[in-house]
């Protein structure tokens, strides 16, 4: 249906920017020779042609970057946090004097929470806009939309949700965790501190919960000793009714209940296991799926108790991330609460900025080549570096849900975890 | 599944996954009321219905929101005033939505699908630039939440009580007013034949105004009930669509008992085969109940006779 909409406006629009484009073409020349004067004032502002040799849209002065995420539909409830997050990257960036000497300026599109829309904004973005980089998605279907178009136009997009893992690609940094990261370390922790030993697995129907539960069952089954399954179960999306489930989990006693609920139904599933009488303070439940911005949804007091394993707290306590914390607050509202996909989008404009600097070149391959090993230390989740495979090291954490909406930090990895997106004996 | 444990423990367990069944009936009726009158008695389907129940969430929050900042001496109950407010906001809505757009697709019920299919579009963008794209969070008071202990092992969620108990109140309201009052009368009366009840004297345009405004206050009631158990965000009332027209087709469009059968029927199948099967193969299995039961009855489960 909508296809056959978008097919003249797309056309239109195209014309359009190539009239638009036409005019234009006399004034480039002349900003030409004028922009001479900028790059001799501006010393440490290297000349554009030597940083630019594929025609992105980078002047003297500015660099053009693009924000593609659902500020409508479904998805915007998840990702209004992560476009907040990657525009105060952006401004920070700016106040300190840019990426090589040029000032960001972004292009936001609106993916609308629709996979082919994600596809056609970010080929705008890359073809019509020259972006220099992307920051965007959220669902890994989304991801899964654009991965194409920026293999094809070789862009560069920075991701930031946890995901399944199984990718890999020269022009995707990956600033969130892959599957391994963020269930590995959880399970272990529980089962030493809580002695658990029985585990009933519950998600939300579609790839991520799924894949997530697979490696909890390996690792429950294969790599722990003496653990097991004792149920694992799906729910299509936005499914409201958990009382029967309830019941089973209250006949099955397991020791965790390992939840990988999302969206609407995590609300209705916290909500119905407070009513029917499960104390999330004697009944162990961990969960991936649970960051604040879900807790906002769900209430504190339905949820308090559970444990969350992700990387980023707002609570965390380090120099970084209360800077971090005040700064959002200060543009975005007090009562705004950052979630862990929050934080990992703030990191995509940084770890761009460094990986330009080192290149010194904003050219897309160089980029990728130069981003590896680049480190982070001033990130609100404390210290990060980028692995070979486009992923980045970092902490594994468990957080206790309190009533008030934040977590408490329970436990943190003493070391960085390496990320692993084809995990061998996992598949 | 069952011999590791002892009959005791299996006997709660039965009485609480029949009580979580009974819960369900609850829920499915609420939502199917409102549509039941709006697309059983006026023919209008009418897809923004989740829409309207979002409507009356959005009401008990800033309900419970003003009197937690202004009155909390009375928090206990302020969800009955919440209820009263979202039917009222949900009812209003419905009868300035008749107004401006279904009274003019009486002749034409299939646009009705599409002009209210747009509506929850745009409803649901309204709802995100107003209030936000966050869920929000309704907290209720004390009372309400946990679950009464009947024995060691069966225990009753109270908010379910009070789903079932609201369910049960409003569908004698609705089953009185359609059936024996004089409005009711001139409700269906309308529906049989608009031209011949106009030329008895009645007045067709209030008669459907305030149809499909009880219709959509009944919405908004459901919504402000929901906010127990489920989310109240811009785009939550889609979860309920689907179950809600699966409800009142399969009973019988014009058929107020249809309607509790029908949701009794759904609601039973689906809690007995979540609890031995896994979630998301209880819902297909249940689909395609419905869908064969009307091929074989396309009229849905009860019907009323009518000369065509």
């Amino acid at each position: 249906m909508s296809s056959n909409d978008d097919f003249p406006k797309k056309f239109s629009s195209t014309r359009r920017t190539f009239i638009q484009g036409m005019s234009l073409l006399p004034a480039a020349s002349l900003l030409g020779t004028t922009s001479l004067f900028p790059r001799m004032a501006l010393a440490d502002t290297p000349p554009t042609a030597q940083v630019n040799t594929t025609g992105l849209a980078v002047t003297d002065s500015e660099v053009t970057v693009g924000i593609l995420h659902s500020v409508t539909g479904t998805m915007a409830i998840s990702e209004t946090g992560s476009v907040q997050a990657e525009k105060l990257a952006i401004d920070q960036i700016n106040a300190s004097g840019g990426v090589l000497g040029r000032k960001i300026k972004f292009i936001q599109e609106d993916g609308a929470s629709d996979w082919p829309t994600f596809a056609e904004k970010a080929k705008k973005l890359l073809v019509n806009d020259k972006c220099a980089s992307v920051f965007g998605c959220w669902t890994s279907a989304s991801r899964k939309a654009v991965l194409p178009v920026f293999e094809q136009y070789n862009g560069m997009l920075y991701y930031p949700t946890f995901y399944e893992g199984l990718e890999q690609s020269k022009n995707v940094i990956y600033t969130g965790q892959e599957a391994t990261q963020q269930i590995i370390a959880g399970l272990n922790w529980v089962n030493k501190t809580k002695g658990a030993k029985t585990f009933y697995l519950l998600g939300s129907d579609y790839i991520w919960p799924r894949t997530s539960n697979k490696i909890a069952r390996k690792h429950i089954e294969n790599f722990m000793e003496g653990t097991s399954v004792v149920g694992e179960e799906y729910f299509p999306l936005g499914h409201t009714q958990f009382n029967s489930v309830i019941n089973k989990i209250k006949l099955k006693k397991p020791d965790v209940i390992y939840a990988i609920i999302v969206g609407g139904s995590n609300v209705a599933f916290y909500k119905q296991l407070k009513a029917a009488g499960i104390d999330l303070s004697k009944q162990t439940l961990l969960t991936i799926s649970v960051t604040e911005d879900e807790i906002d949804g769900i209430g504190g007091e339905n949820i308090a108790g559970a444990y969350s394993c992700m990387k980023y707290f707002q609570s965390l306590d380090n120099p970084n991330n209360k800077e971090f914390v005040a700064a959002f607050k200060k543009m975005w509202g007090e009562k705004t609460v950052i979630g862990d996909v929050t934080q990992a989008a703030y990191l995509g404009p940084w770890l761009w900025k460094m990986a330009v600097e080192k290149a010194g070149s904003f050219d897309i391959d160089k980029i990728a080549e130069a981003s590896p090993g680049i480190e982070f230390t001033k990130a609100p989740e404390g210290y990060v570096k980028i692995h070979p495979n486009h992923h980045l090291w970092s902490r594994t954490r468990v957080g206790m849900a309190q009533t008030d909406g934040q977590f408490k930090v329970v436990f943190e990895t003493p070391d960085l975890i390496e990320p692993n997106p084809f995990p061998k004996g996992y598949q | 599944m069952f011999s590791d444990y002892s009959l005791t423990e299996l006997g709660s367990i039965f009485v609480m996954q029949g009580f979580a069944g009974l819960i369900l009936f609850s829920v499915f009726l609420l939502m199917a009321l409102g549509l039941a009158i709006i697309f059983g008695q006026m023919g209008v389907i009418n897809m923004a219905h989740g829409e309207f129940m979002i409507l009356g969430a959005y009401v008990t929050y800033f309900t419970s929101q003003f009197f937690l900042n202004y009155l909390p001496s009375l928090f206990g109950i302020y969800f009955f005033i919440a209820m009263i407010l979202a039917f009222i906001a949900s009812g209003a809505l419905g009868m300035a939505v008749e107004w401006l757009m279904i009274r003019h697709l009486y002749k034409r019920p299939l646009d009705t699908l599409l002009a209210t299919w747009g509506l929850s579009l745009i409803l649901q963008q309204v709802y995100r630039s107003v209030f936000g794209p966050r869920e929000v969070g309704v907290e209720l008071p004390g009372w309400m939440m946990g679950s009464l202990n009947l024995t060691d092992a069966i225990e009753v969620q109270i908010n379910g009580l009070f789903v079932m108990g609201l369910t049960i109140a409003i569908t004698i309201a609705v089953a009185l007013l359609m059936y024996r009052s004089s409005w009711g009368k001139q409700v269906r009366a309308v529906v049989q034949n608009r031209t011949m009840a106009g030329a008895v004297g009645i007045n067709t345009e209030r008669v459907d105004r305030l149809t499909f405004g009880l219709g959509c206050g009944i919405a908004g009631v459901a919504g402000s009930a929901f906010t127990m158990i489920g989310s109240t965000g811009p785009t939550a009332g889609q979860l309920y669509i689907v179950d809600t027209f699966l409800v009142v087709v399969f009973g019988g469009a014009q058929s107020l008992i249809g309607t509790i059968a029908s949701a009794f029927t759904i609601s039973q199948a689906q809690s007995t085969m979540e609890f031995f099967l896994s979630g998301s193969m209880a819902k297909v299995l249940t689909l395609l109940g419905v869908i064969i039961i009307l091929m074989l009855r396309p009229q849905g489960l009860f019907v009323i006779k009518v000369r065509r």
